[in-house]
């Protein structure tokens, strides 16, 4: 074909063409190589150098050696953990229930299911404050209901963190939950009351395993954004809720040790990358996100 | 027969015997909404502790903000980077989307995750890099800076809005367009664009609210005039309960809701026209 000179041409058109098209895209690939690979790679750079600018491995070292760091890691993943299982008991049942409401309902619904993803996760960060403090409404009412009898300490320690975490991450649990609920064909459960299954375990043998790749993936997103959590556990945990990303901000804010502030974010990053990259692997992630289903 | 001795459907128990799930269901959806709702009454309350219901109404906290100088600058820097980012991360995003959308090279797969790094990555990390470069680049406490990081978290949202509405768009009409002589970019203006308007109405309130509510990266970038009303809220909130973020936070409610509330009209008569 090459020997003919109008194919050539056309096919230089045409990769012309694509070449201008995929122009298009370099602004926004500009902006994120400056803004972000850039920076954090010259981050993973900083993470191996020692104080007097010389290649080692001392920040890694001391993570591997000082305890406390592996304790907040350790209370990071678990954390993170419990919160995504709150966050599976709390949203299933309610995407349960909205996927069989008529689709009108459901969307009516689905705006309080939504409606975090456009407040600020500050005012509702500071709304837990408030509702949850000694004095503050969930105590007043919880004694004056007879539920328990002092205020309890809700906020400024664990119970707190856990909450505003739970409150943030439970949509992004329910959607992909919701939208693999939404896909499932209903025959399948009528195939399974023909054959002699009650409801109860029609959902426990059908319904449930059909439903699982959308709680996987909505169970992964839920977690792997929890490792990074850093104003909830800053403000609902008083100080006294230390995770990676705390930590990483006191490093720079309040010893200005770049190297380790570095090393942290590159271990907290990296170990996000591998449970990614489990997941993918235990389960076809791609059809969860991709076209399959909703 | 009542609705409740009725099965839920064909192959389902009687809606009587699982009330226990509506409760959790609803119990759980009031989890969701009732304590950002909250903040509106109470922010009216007289009191410093903010009762629900407040047993006496005032607009002092409100007062507290209008009359504070620095909440005001913050409040207007908070604008004014928002709509830049909605400004600078729209049009990028949507020129990647429609360019890697359209061009099929296989460079695309590559630079597709690339683009979509800023959500993976997690913020302190972007925020701390951001600052360590923008030290370098005197960027630090310039509303450009924030405008620029922002506009870089914003992107994957634009992208993947976008690539979705062209996904459901059908390329052919611009095939059309061009085969009666459009330009490439007149085909996209004349035809393409009307059509997918709503999902870039979508993606520019997206990428508004990701500057206007982000706070880890604003901690560290924005300071002095600069300072973002969310860097000066998480500040105030780490020292006490001050009464006064309430009036914000409705605020910030109201403008969040009235955004998303004019995207929403703006797509339906779109629609129906």
């Amino acid at each position: 074909m090459s020997d003919r000179p109008n194919a050539a041409g056309l096919r230089r058109d045409a990769l012309r063409e694509r070449l201008g098209l995929f122009g298009l895209g370099l602004p926004a690939l500009v902006l994120v190589l400056v803004t972000m690979i850039l920076p954090v790679g010259w981050l993973f750079w900083l993470s191996f150098l020692a104080d007097d600018g010389s290649l080692s491995l001392v920040h890694y070292q001391r993570l591997v050696e000082q305890p406390s760091y592996g304790r907040i890691f350790r209370a990071t993943f678990e954390i993170s953990a419990i919160a995504t299982a709150i966050c599976v008991v709390l949203g299933y049942p309610l995407a349960y229930v909205l996927a069989q409401l008529p689709l009108r309902a459901a969307n009516l619904c689905m705006i309080g299911v939504l409606m975090p993803f456009w407040t600020s996760i500050l005012v509702r960060t500071y709304a837990w404050l408030v509702l949850l403090q000694r004095q503050g409404l969930v105590n007043t009412w919880g004694i004056k209901l007879g539920l328990w009898e002092q205020p309890l300490a809700l906020v400024h320690n664990l119970n707190g963190t856990l909450i505003g975490m739970v409150h943030i991450m439970l949509p992004f649990l329910i959607l992909p939950v919701y939208g693999s609920m939404r896909a499932i064909d209903r025959d399948y459960l009528k195939a399974a009351a023909n054959l002699g299954a009650s409801p109860t375990r029609a959902f426990w043998l059908v319904f449930l395993p059909l439903s699982l790749p959308g709680l996987f993936a909505g169970a992964l997103i839920v977690f792997i954004l929890c490792l990074g959590f850093y104003v909830t556990p800053a403000v609902l945990g008083g100080g006294k809720v230390i995770m990676v990303a705390n930590r990483i901000a006191n490093d720079i804010e309040i010893f200005f040790n770049w190297g380790a502030a570095s090393a942290l974010g590159v271990v907290l990053l990296v170990l996000t990358m591998i449970v990614l990259y489990v997941a993918s692997r235990l389960t076809q992630l791609g059809r969860v996100f991709g076209g399959h289903g909703t | 027969m009542s609705w409740l001795d009725r099965p839920a459907s064909e192959t389902q128990i009687a809606h009587r015997s699982r009330l226990w799930l509506y409760a959790i269901a609803a119990a759980v959806l009031a989890f969701l909404v009732l304590p950002t709702i909250i903040v509106v009454p109470m922010s009216f309350s007289a009191s410093q502790y903010l009762e629900f219901p407040p047993r006496q109404w005032s607009l002092r906290w409100y007062a507290n903000y209008v009359n504070s100088a620095s909440w005001m600058q913050a409040t207007l820097t908070s604008l004014k980077a928002g709509a830049l980012t909605a400004l600078v991360a729209t049009p990028l995003g949507t020129m990647a989307a429609y360019g890697l959308f359209v061009s099929r090279l296989r460079w695309a797969g590559a630079v597709l995750p690339i683009l979509l790094t800023p959500i993976i990555v997690p913020v302190i990390l972007v925020g701390i890099g951001v600052f360590y470069a923008y030290v370098r680049l005197k960027l630090v406490n310039t509303l450009t800076g924030v405008v620029l990081a922002h506009s870089m978290l914003a992107i994957p949202l634009v992208l993947m809005v976008v690539t979705s509405a062209l996904k459901s768009f059908d390329m052919n009409q611009e095939m059309v367009a061009r085969s009666l002589g459009a330009s490439r970019p007149k085909a996209f203006f004349l035809v393409t664009m009307p059509q997918i308007r709503f999902s870039l109405v979508t993606a520019a309130v997206l990428s508004f609210l990701t500057s206007f509510d982000e706070v880890v990266v604003a901690m560290f970038v924005s300071g002095g005039d600069n300072s973002t009303l969310t860097r000066n809220m998480f500040n105030a909130l780490r020292d006490q309960i001050d009464p006064t973020i309430a009036a914000i936070s409705t605020v910030m409610i109201a403008i969040s809701s009235l955004l998303v509330a004019l995207a929403q009209l703006f797509g339906k008569s779109r629609r129906r026209t």
